[in-house]
C-alpha cells in the first residue's frame, strides 16, 4: 500500500511546489540581506523567481497521461500544469504592477513579496490536490497568507477591519470544509479523491449528502459566490489595492481547482446532487451581483460586485457536470483573471499620492488626461462585459454553450438577461471616461514599463478575442472528455 | 459494556463542556471548560486504542496551547461587558438559523439514517500493537507531502506574525548591542587640554 522509497523521477513532477518552497526560504534570505535598505531589489528577485518557476514547471510538466505521486496524495496532469503556469506568470505580473504603488505608499516591504509567494504555494497544491488532507492544507496556505496580506498596511484602520471580516468569515469557511470534509470519511472511509470518486456513485447516503452540503457551502465561501459574498466588497474595498488585486485574480485560480478536485472528481458519482446547489449559487450570484453593481460610486467595489457576478458564471459552467463545461468554466476563469489583473493596473497606475483613483467619478474625462490609460480601460470594461470581439464574449458564449448543451435553458436564459443588465455599469464607466468634462485632478504618471505591461494585457485580451480558439484548445487539450 | 458505558459518559461531559465553551460569560471560564473537552476526547480516543494520540492531544493543547492562552485571556484587559453591548440585539436572528439548521439536519437523520453503517467497524488489535510505531511509519512515507506542507504552513503563521505586530515605533526603549559593540572610547569620553584658570 505504500510506496517507501522515493527516487527523483517519482519526485520530479512536483517539482514547481518544490522549487516555490525553496524560493521562500531563499526570498527570506534575500531579504533580510539585500532587500531591507532597497525594497525594490526584494521585487526584481521575486519576479525573477516567479518566471524561474513557470520555466521549470513548463521543464519538468512532460504529462502524458495523469498520475498520482505521494501515495495519492499528488495529482500530476495537465490540467494542473496549466493552471500552475497561470497562476505564476499573473502573480508575476500582479507583483510587476504593485511595486511601484506600494514605494509611494512607502509600505514597499519584502514580507509583502513572501507572503504572495506562499500564497502562490497554496495556490499550486490546490492545483495538484488528490487527497482531502492536500486540499485542506492548500486552502489554508492560501488563506491564511491573503488575511496577513489584506491587513499589510497596519495602520490603515480600514484595512485592518477588512482583515477582520475576511479573517472571520474565512475561518469559518475553512471549519465548514472540514466538518464536510469529515462526514465524507466517515462514510466512505476514505480520504483519497480517487478512491472516492469510484466509491460514490449511485444513490447517495444522507450523511454523505450532508457532507457534500457542507463542501459545497464551503466552495461557496472561497469563491465568494452569493450568499457567502459578504467578505467580498469589503476586502476589495478595505485593502490596499495592490493586495486586492492579489486576492481578486491568482485565488480565483485556486478556487476553480478546489471546485473541480472537489467535485468534478472526487464527487464525480454524485454530480446530480452538486449541481443543483451550484445552480442556486450561481443565479443568486449573477443576478445579486450585476444588480448591486449598479448601484456602486467606488470602483474597487463595483468590481467586486461584478466579481461577484462572474463566479456566478465561473460555478454555471460546473453545473452541467461535463466535461464541455469544466472546459468552459476554467476558460472563463482564466479570461476574468486576465482581464481582471488589467483592471487594477489600471486603478494602479492611476493613483496618485493620497489619492486612492477608486471612485467612479475620478475617472471623469480619463480620456483627455490620459487617452491611452482610458483606452486600455474601455478595452478590459467591453471584455468583462463581455462585448464582442474582446475575449470575455467568447468566454461567457461557451459558459451558455455548455448550459444549452445540458438541457439547461432558464439558467442561460437568466445568465444572458443578467449579462445585459451588467453590461450597463461597464459601460458607464466607459461613459464617464470619454464622454464627460475631466475634473481637475492630477496628471498622467510617466511609469513607461508598468504602462507598457497594461497595454500588452489589454492587447491579450483583444488578441484571444481575435482567436478565440487558441486559448479554447488548450482548456480542451487539458481536461479529456 | 463497561467500554460502552464509559463512551456514553466521557461523551456526555465533552457535549456539556463545548456547550460551555460558548455559553459562560467569562472568557477564562470558556477557557477551562476548553480544557475539559479536550480532556474528554483524549479519553475517548483512549477508548478506541489511539494512546498516542490521545497523550498527544493532551500535552499539546492541554499542556501548552491552552495554558498560552489563557495566559494571553487573562492578560488583555478585556472589558467583557462592553464586548457583549449590542449582542444580544441580534441573537433572535442566530437563534432562528441555528433552529432551522438544527430542525433540517435532524429531520434528514431520523428520516433515512446516516447511512454510517456503509463503513466497517474497526477490528481490534493486538495488545503489543504500537500505535505509536505505526503513525511514525506513515509520517514520513505516505503522508510524507502533506507533513511538509503542514511545515510550510507553520513558516506562513510566523511571517505574517512578524509583520503584523513587529514595528519600529518612534522613542522605543531598545538596546542596540551592535551599536554598543561597535561604540569606542573616543566616542564616550572626551579628553579636553585646557588650560589651568587663574584663581581670582
Amino acid at each position: 500500500m505504500t510506496d517507501t522509497t522515493f527516487s527523483l523521477a517519482q519526485i520530479l513532477p512536483a517539482m514547481p511546489e518544490i522549487y516555490l518552497t525553496a524560493a521562500v526560504c531563499a526570498l527570506l534570505l534575500f531579504d533580510v540581506f539585500f532587500g531591507l535598505k532597497a525594497p525594490g531589489r526584494t521585487a526584481s528577485f521575486t519576479l525573477f523567481l516567479l518566471l524561474g518557476g513557470a520555466l521549470v514547471t513548463l521543464v519538468t510538466a512532460d504529462v502524458q497521461v495523469a498520475h498520482l505521486l505521494f501515495s495519492g496524495m499528488y495529482i500530476a496532469d495537465n490540467l494542473a500544469t496549466l493552471l500552475k503556469l497561470a497562476a505564476f506568470l499573473f502573480v508575476a505580473v500582479a507583483l510587476y504592477y504593485s511595486g511601484d504603488y506600494l514605494n509611494r505608499r512607502r509600505i514597499h516591504k519584502g514580507e509583502y513579496y513572501v507572503l504572495s509567494l506562499t500564497a502562490l504555494l497554496g495556490i499550486l497544491v490546490l492545483a495538484s490536490a488528490g487527497n482531502l488532507i492536500t486540499v485542506y492544507i492548500g486552502v489554508e496556505l492560501l488563506s491564511l497568507s491573503l488575511y496577513a496580506l489584506v491587513a499589510f498596511d497596519r495602520d490603515n484602520g480600514v484595512a485592518a477591519e477588512a482583515a477582520m471580516k475576511y479573517f472571520v468569515l474565512g475561518a469559518i469557511a475553512s471549519g465548514t470544509l472540514l466538518y464536510g470534509m469529515s462526514l465524507v470519511y466517515g462514510m466512505t472511509g476514505s480520504l483519497s479523491l480517487d478512491i472516492l470518486s469510484s466509491a460514490l456513485s449511485g444513490e447517495p447516503s444522507l450523511g454523505l449528502l450532508l457532507g457534500l452540503t457542507f463542501i459545497v457551502v464551503a466552495i461557496g465561501f472561497k469563491f465568494g459566490a452569493v450568499p457567502f459574498h459578504m467578505w467580498v466588497p469589503d476586502v476589495y474595498q478595505g485593502a490596499p489595492t495592490p493586495v486586492t488585486m492579489l486576492v481578486a485574480t491568482a485565488p480565483k485560480l485556486a478556487s476553480f481547482a478546489l471546485a473541480f478536485r472537489l467535485l468534478a472528481e472526487g464527487m464525480a458519482g454524485q454530480v446530480a446532487a452538486w449541481s443543483q446547489m451550484l445552480s442556486v449559487l450561481a443565479v443568486v450570484s449573477i443576478v445579486l451581483g450585476n444588480i448591486v453593481a449598479i448601484a456602486q460610486t467606488n470602483l474597487r467595489r463595483m468590481l467586486a460586485y461584478s466579481a461577484i457576478s462572474n463566479v456566478g458564471f465561473i460555478l454555471l459552467g460546473f453545473v452541467s457536470g461535463t466535461a464541455d463545461g469544466y472546459q468552459a468554466a476554467l476558460y472563463f476563469t482564466l479570461v476574468y483573471v486576465l482581464t481582471t489583473l488589467g483592471s487594477f493596473g489600471v486603478i494602479l497606475l492611476a493613483a496618485r499620492d493620497g489619492f486612492e483613483a477608486d471612485e467612479i467619478e475620478q475617472y471623469k474625462g480619463l480620456s483627455k488626461r490620459d487617452p491611452l490609460l482610458a483606452l486600455v480601460m474601455a478595452a478590459l470594461m467591453f471584455s468583462t462585459a463581455g462585448v464582442p470581439p474582446f475575449v470575455g464574449f467568447w468566454a461567457k458564449l461557451r459558459v451558455l454553450e455548455s448550459l444549452i448543451h445540458g438541457g439547461h435553458l432558464w439558467l442561460a436564459g437568466i445568465a444572458v438577461l443578467m449579462s445585459v443588465i451588467g453590461a450597463f455599469y461597464y459601460l458607464r464607466l466607459v461613459w464617464m471616461m470619454y464622454f464627460e468634462a475631466p475634473g481637475d485632478l492630477p496628471g498622467k504618471l510617466t511609469r513607461a514599463p508598468i504602462r507598457l505591461m497594461v497595454v500588452v494585457n489589454a492587447f491579450a485580451a483583444l488578441a484571444l478575442g481575435l482567436m478565440p480558439d487558441a486559448l479554447l484548445d488548450v482548456c480542451r487539450s487539458v481536461i479529456p472528455l | 459494556m463497561l467500554v460502552q458505558f464509559l463512551f456514553y459518559a466521557f461523551s456526555a461531559v465533552l457535549i456539556a463542556s463545548a456547550l460551555g465553551v460558548i455559553t459562560l460569560r467569562n472568557p477564562v471560564h470558556s477557557a477551562l471548560c476548553l480544557v475539559v473537552s479536550f480532556f474528554t476526547s483524549a479519553a475517548l480516543w483512549l477508548l478506541i486504542e489511539a494512546e498516542f494520540l490521545a497523550i498527544v492531544l493532551v500535552l499539546v493543547y492541554v499542556g501548552a496551547v491552552m495554558v498560552l492562552f489563557l495566559f494571553v485571556v487573562m492578560m488583555l484587559d478585556i472589558n467583557v461587558e462592553e464586548v457583549r453591548k449590542g449582542f444580544t440585539r441580534h441573537a433572535w436572528l442566530g437563534w432562528l438559523t441555528v433552529c432551522a439548521i438544527v430542525f433540517e439536519i435532524m429531520g434528514v437523520v431520523f428520516a433515512r439514517g446516516l447511512g454510517i453503517d456503509a463503513t466497517q467497524a474497526a477490528k481490534p488489535l493486538p495488545a503489543d500493537y504500537s500505535n505509536t510505531g505505526a503513525i511514525g511509519q506513515v509520517m514520513y512515507t505516505q503522508y510524507v507531502y502533506p507533513f511538509e506542507l503542514a511545515a510550510v504552513l507553520l513558516l506562513v503563521a510566523i511571517v505574517a506574525a512578524i509583520t503584523l505586530t513587529m514595528r519600529k515605533r518612534k522613542g522605543l526603549k531598545v538596546q542596540d548591542i551592535g551599536a554598543q559593540v561597535a561604540t569606542r572610547a573616543e566616542d564616550r569620553l572626551r579628553v579636553l587640554k585646557m588650560k589651568a584658570e587663574d584663581r581670582k
